[in-house]
């Protein structure tokens, strides 16, 4: 990757709203050349999707979430990809990992209240053939999602000037 | 007999002819007004990185609360020789060339002591920072002026510099990247500097402070340029790269006598740097790269909104290459840097410093440091634009 496909990223990854006539200013790039170079990197993947990060508790929107460690047995040329697919397809599924160590899988899954999840993984996702074990944490609070803390952070104080 | 006393008259005389850094005005002036923006900081606007922090706060709780030796931590000392020869290709030795002080500010202060005997021409090129010309006049020497030039980019040129050469001139300061003109010096600039300190057998200061604050290019470490090491007296710290400015830590890189000599006036009037900024100092060299990288990139991209802005605006600012400050010019709008920085601030309440704090030559320009938040920048980019329409 080049500085300036560096630049035009983190740009984009601190504020997905930034316009391209900003990204311009602030890399000294021709508009045009900010505006290809983005179009190529969403259409080769690199850039996925702009999305906002909500704080939904705050909204009054409560929801609940879980993380759920699974434990599944592969099937002869099936391997992971093949469970992974039947698990991101559930919208209650936010995200699903790949992990190593004592447990195959990592979901993150989100519904109204407890009940509701609780019966999700029940009824959804131990029932699939592979999955041989599942145990399911409930998010208390979420202090940091995405690299944004979601606290009000006391403000450090510089002097006005200094030399 | 009269017991009254004047406590002024027990003043050293010196003190008469060294004012208060011109910047002090501009703090008082600014501190009681609300809202204000201010472009006139010195210092990055990050919080240290926490595994820095994380570092010295570690260091606190396993008791680490002593002295050090008075070079500063031999384990910190092996961390920067080794990044000099990394990153410059020139050696020193942990144990006889290497020095860490309390910050450049205090290394700069004892480099000039230790090498400056009364009447000691030393040449500061200016626009300079602040603090060269009364570090030399504590010293006991004789600050001697060189303007750099707003057409060279204000870089020193040889030519200038050898003009203000005497039979006493026994130093030369030099800081690039530059605070307060942002301006760089590479390779073959420096070369040519070089040259004439050869020639005419003096030493050669440079405060490089701001290095790892250089946009497009490497920066330049003035030992590295043959012949150089042995009358050099590097200066370099963690406040800027690493955004410790709260720390105080510094080392200084010179030739064993005088790191020998720097090293009895600092174990006199500091005995050692803080065992924890150097802690941290050593966390910083051997884990800071990425977020130092990632901090450069974001100064790098203000740079480039503060100067477009500027010249839009109609303050024709150049494109300075490193630090964290744009130098833009003041003198089409007919006003003298002071108006300027004192209309815009009661007008405005934008922060500036008017470029004739850091000397004479800095009269028409003035230092808006873009170490601050890009909306903050847009933000004093709008008020300027609204002053200059006012004129």
């Amino acid at each position: 990757m080049d500085i300036e496909t560096r630049h035009i990223l983190e740009c984009l990854e601190q504020d997905a709203r930034v316009t391209h006539e900003e990204i311009a200013t602030l890399t000294g790039l021709p508009v045009e050349d900010v505006s290809k170079r983005i179009k190529e990197l969403e259409d080769i993947g690199v850039i996925r999707k702009y999305r906002a990060i909500v704080d939904w508790d705050l909204a009054g929107d409560e929801h609940v979430y879980a993380i759920i460690e699974l434990k599944v047995t592969l099937e002869r040329n099936l391997g992971y990809q093949a469970i992974a697919e039947r698990l991101y397809k559930f919208p209650e599924v936010r995200s699903v990992r790949l992990l190593s160590g004592q447990y195959d899988l990592s979901l993150t899954v989100m519904g109204k209240t407890m009940k509701e999840v609780a019966f999700f993984v029940a009824e959804k996702i131990s029932t699939i053939e592979q999955v041989q074990h599942t145990t399911t944490h409930f998010v208390l609070k979420t202090y940091k999602e995405d690299g944004v803390i979601l606290q009000e952070q006391e403000e450090t104080s510089r002097l006005v000037v200094t030399p | 007999m009269n017991d009254r006393c004047d406590p002024e008259r027990f003043v050293a005389d010196v003190m008469t002819k060294v004012p208060p850094s011109g910047i002090r005005k501009y703090f008082d002036l600014a501190s009681g007004i609300e809202g204000v923006i201010s472009l006139g900081v010195g210092e990055p606007d990050f919080v240290t990185p926490w595994h820095i922090r994380e570092a010295c706060i570690h260091s606190l709780e396993s008791g680490k609360t002593s002295y050090t030796s008075n070079f500063g931590l031999l384990e910190l000392r092996e961390e920067i020789a080794k990044l000099y020869s990394q990153e410059h290709c020139v050696h020193y030795d942990p144990a006889s060339e290497i020095l860490v002080m309390s910050g450049v500010s205090e290394a700069l202060d004892v480099a000039i002591r230790a090498i400056t005997n009364p009447g000691d021409e030393i040449i500061v090129p200016q626009p300079a920072y602040v603090a060269y010309v009364p570090s030399v006049m504590f010293a006991g020497g004789v600050p001697v002026p060189v303007i750099t030039h707003l057409e060279n980019n204000f870089k020193l040129t040889a030519e200038d510099l050898e003009k203000a050469i005497t039979p006493r001139t026994k130093a030369l300061i030099i800081n690039y990247p530059n605070n307060p003109t942002g301006a760089t010096m590479d390779r073959k600039d420096l070369e040519a500097i070089a040259k004439v300190a050869s020639e005419h057998d003096i030493m050669v200061i440079s405060d490089e402070v701001y290095e790892c604050l250089t946009y497009n290019g490497k920066h330049t470490c003035f030992s590295s340029i043959e012949g150089m090491k042995d009358r050099t007296i590097l200066l370099n710290g963690f406040s800027k790269a690493y955004a410790m400015t709260g720390f105080r830590l510094a080392y200084a890189l010179a030739p064993s006598p005088i790191i020998n000599a720097m090293m009895r006036i600092h174990q006199y009037c500091m005995l050692c740097a803080p065992i924890t900024a150097q802690v941290g100092a050593i966390e910083a060299l051997r884990n800071g790269n990425e977020e130092m990288q990632r901090m450069i990139r974001d100064y790098d991209r203000r740079r480039h909104l503060i100067i477009s802005g500027l010249n839009r605006i109609g303050l024709e600012c150049y494109e300075p290459k490193g630090a964290f400050y744009a130098f833009p010019s003041v003198k089409n709008t007919g006003l003298t840097s002071e108006e300027f920085a004192e209309r815009l601030l009661h007008e405005q309440k934008v922060v500036t410093i008017p470029g004739d704090v850091f000397g004479p030559a800095g009269e028409g320009f003035l230092r808006c440091s873009y170490a601050t938040s890009k909306e903050q920048i847009v933000e004093a980019l709008d008020r300027m634009k609204r002053f200059v329409g006012t004129l």
